[in-house]
Parts: C-alpha cells; structure tokens; sequence
C-alpha cells in the first residue's frame, strides 16, 4: 500500500513540463491533485518510471470565461470551480455534477481536467463534458491540439492524450438560452461511485416546446455514454413530453455490465429512472431560465 | 540505485520541519516516521476512510492521497496542533463532551475534517454537517454522537467568541 518508487519532477514552468514530458514519453505520467492517480500508486495498479508534478504551475489554475463557454485550467481544483460563481452562471450543469464528485476534502485536492484525462467511465465529469459537447486542449512540445469529448474518451480509463503530451486545460460550452440541466445518479453510499448516473441537458423553442433533449449516462459502457433524444421526447411542452419514450430509448442503447455492485438489468432500470428524472428536471429549470 | 531524495520544508502546526525524502513519499507517512508526529492516522490508503485527514494552507486534505514533496514549503496543520497550548481547542472538546469517539482511531481526521467545516460554516445545518463528514468513517459510534458533537462545538466556539 505504498506507491512503487518513481523519478520526481517538478517543472517551474509550462514549457519545463512539456520538455520533460516530452524526455520521459510513455513512461511518463502528469500528477495534478492526485486524487485518483495516487490511490492506484498506492495500490500499486500503476507503476510510472516518471512523474510530472504540475502544482508548481499555477499559471494552470485558472477559470476563465471565453466566447461560448468556460475554460478550465488543469490545476483549477473541484472546489474552486464548485465556488466559482462565473462558473455557475455560464454552466450550472458543473455545480450539479462537482457536488456528486467523491467527497468534499477529496474536491479541495481533486482537479476538472484531472478527471477527464482519468477517463473513469463511472466519473461525472466526463460525462458533463460528453453532454455538453466540450474539449480538451492537449498540448506537447511544439504544438497544441484541441479533442472534442466525442474523440476524448476512448475506453475505461483511456484518453486521447498521448506519450509527451500534457491537458493544460478543457471547454465547457455554456447553458443557451431558454434552457436547463440536471445531474442525478445513485450510489450504495454518499459520495461513491454511481452505479448509475445521468446528465441532462433540455432546451426549449419560442413556444416552449422542448426543442432539444439530450443525456449523458455514467457506468453504463465503457466511456460516457451520450444519447440526444429530443426525437422520441416529442415536439411538446416540458409537461406533455414523453420522457418515459426517452428512457427507453436510452434503455436500449446502453451495454451496462454486471460487477460486484449491481447487475446489468439493475443498471439498465436506474439509467431508465434517472433519465426520466433529469430530463424532467432540466425541463423544470429551462422553463424559469 | 538508491531513491533520490528530495529536501523538503514544510510548516507543521506553526513550526518549520525540514526533512529529506524520496518523491513516494506519502504526506501521511512524512508526518508520522519524518517528523514523529504519529496523531495523524493511517487507515485505508486509498482515499476512503478520513482518518489522515490533515489541514494544507488550512483546507482540510486526504494525507495519503499527498505526496510530502509536491506540499514543499506549505503549512500543514495536524490533530496536534489543533490545541490552544493545554487546552483543547471546542472542536476536541465536544467530541469529548458529547462521547463522540470510542476507540479513536478515526478522530484525528474528524477532528480536522470538523475543525475546517466549522471555520466556513461556523452555524451548519444538519445536511451540511451530514455532507462536510461524509467523507469520514467511524466503526464505533454509528455517527450519532459525532454529528451532535459538530454542533455542540459550533455554539461551544460562538459562545468563545
């Protein structure tokens, strides 16, 4: 239960680490808040020959409001954006989610764009940045490059970053108009993983009608499983819309599995529930938005 | 080939400690064998049970899921120094008051975890105590007596003040 011995680098400054990451290539892994990296190092399920401390680059702890959304530092820690009061107005979905995020001490070490580059398929923030159509911004020596969510997350704890290359940051876009978000999931304990989870994202048109309805589910595929449905919720007011015709369609479109926590059909039931309930939600807060 | 080992200075309880350790070095196992300050509790290692729960620039943290070296130069608060010189600061003395630990491995990170909460917080409701101690397991008390405790100590500070 002691992490296996590794080389410690601590860059002063972004180019440092990209040099280092760029020296260390594979063998190289970025430490931000350390809060799920740690406890596999710990439990020795990782054994990187080189780690890259980035908490001496504050310079990344930043949360910035850019055209169309939010951009979030890789150093900018869960309870900063969580308290963030631009964060809330621009994105609110962020709040609902952080609050879910693990437990409070571990939101005042843990980091945003830490938890997307985790890539853990039962984590809610991958699955507010699939919903919400964000990216990552991925930088290496000599270069940057920007992956939308829908290319991000490529399996159980996988991503797009690649050897030597370091995610200084990732874009939320903001709530648009005349809509509204929910984030609901259910875990055995307070502050667990979910054993399933939903974000939902409702929009509505001039008359009210429910012109967009779309869902992001955590712990039931292998990356954040994303599903418009604003078809099968029907053209209606957020009090007629078939919501129940949403979850079922989502229903059929996951591929949960079954593990120690739940089964697969328990999975698939609560996703169906929790999509009925987002959505309902989302509706709610679009029509006082 | 030996570690490399890094010279760090952190500020513990107000008093600065140099030590030398290796990068692997938990924050949790710096404090304890380093710096012989053993009130700090190991339980899980893996970020579940609280019980290392420490103060970092005075928000409250899990020390095992800390490397000592990446906190170089930062100031550290343990259940040591939560204590007015002989006296025990209202947080220690309501989790005595109101029997809010038996065997007391898990109170150190209670104490700290409750000390950070109430410095924010000073008059939480009780979700707000159930949500800032959701992170804390105790196998003793059934959290009853602890969630009173919080209270107690938060009219036990304003009465203080």
């Amino acid at each position: 239960m002691k992490p296996p011995p590794f080389d410690y680098h601590r860059p002063r400054s972004l180019g440092e680490a990209l040099d280092v990451l760029a020296g260390t290539g594979a063998d190289g892994k970025v430490l931000a808040g350390g809060q799920s990296l740690i406890p596999l190092l710990n439990m020795r399920l990782a054994a990187p020959a080189h780690l890259v401390d980035i908490n001496g680059l504050t310079e990344l702890a930043t949360v910035e409001e850019e055209p169309g959304g939010l951009r979030i530092g890789a150093l900018a820690r869960h309870a900063r954006v969580e308290r963030s009061a631009r964060a809330a107005a621009l994105q609110p979905l962020l709040g609902q989610a952080l609050r879910l995020v693990a437990h409070p001490v571990i939101r005042n070490r843990g980091t945003v764009v830490g938890s997307l580059v985790h890539a853990d398929p039962a984590a809610e923030l991958p699955a507010v940045l699939a919903l919400l159509g964000g990216s990552v911004r991925l930088a290496r020596r000599g270069g940057t490059r920007d992956v939308p969510a829908a290319e991000f997350f490529t399996g159980p704890l996988e991503s797009a970053a690649g050897p030597g290359e370091l995610a200084v940051s990732a874009f939320f876009p903001a709530l648009p108009p005349r809509s509204g978000t929910a984030f609901h999931e259910v875990a055995r304990r307070h502050g667990d993983y979910a054993l399933a989870g939903v974000a939902a994202l409702v929009g509505l048109d001039d008359d009210l009608r429910v012109s967009t309805a779309r869902v992001a589910c955590v712990s039931v595929g292998p990356v954040p499983v994303a599903a418009d449905v604003t078809g099968a919720c029907g053209h209606r007011p957020p009090a007629s819309a078939d919501w129940a015709a949403a979850a079922r369609a989502v229903q059929d479109r996951i591929e949960p599995e079954t593990d120690i926590h739940a089964t697969a059909d328990y999975r698939r039931h609560l996703t169906g529930v929790l999509v009925e309930r987002a959505l309902r939600d989302a509706a709610g807060e679009a029509l006082h938005a | 080939m030996p570690e490399r080992v890094h010279e760090i200075t952190l500020t513990v309880n107000g008093t600065v400690r140099r030590a030398a350790v290796p990068g692997r070095r938990l924050l949790s196992d710096c404090l304890r064998h380093d710096l012989g300050l053993t009130g700090t509790h190991v339980g899980c290692e893996h970020g579940v049970c609280g019980c290392c729960t420490v103060l970092l620039d005075g928000e409250p943290v899990r020390s095992c899921l800390t490397f000592a070296v990446t906190v170089d130069g930062h100031e550290i608060t343990t259940v040591e120094g939560l204590a007015d010189g002989g006296r025990m600061s209202p947080v220690q003395r309501a989790f005595a008051e109101c029997h809010g630990l038996q065997c007391g491995f898990c109170t150190p990170g209670f104490l700290c975890t409750v000390t950070a909460l109430l410095r924010k917080n000073p008059a939480p409701a009780e979700e707000e105590v159930l949500e800032g101690i959701s992170g804390n397991l105790c196998r003793c008390t059934g959290y009853q007596n602890i969630v009173r405790a919080v209270h107690r100590a938060a009219e036990l500070t304003a009465e203080e003040s």
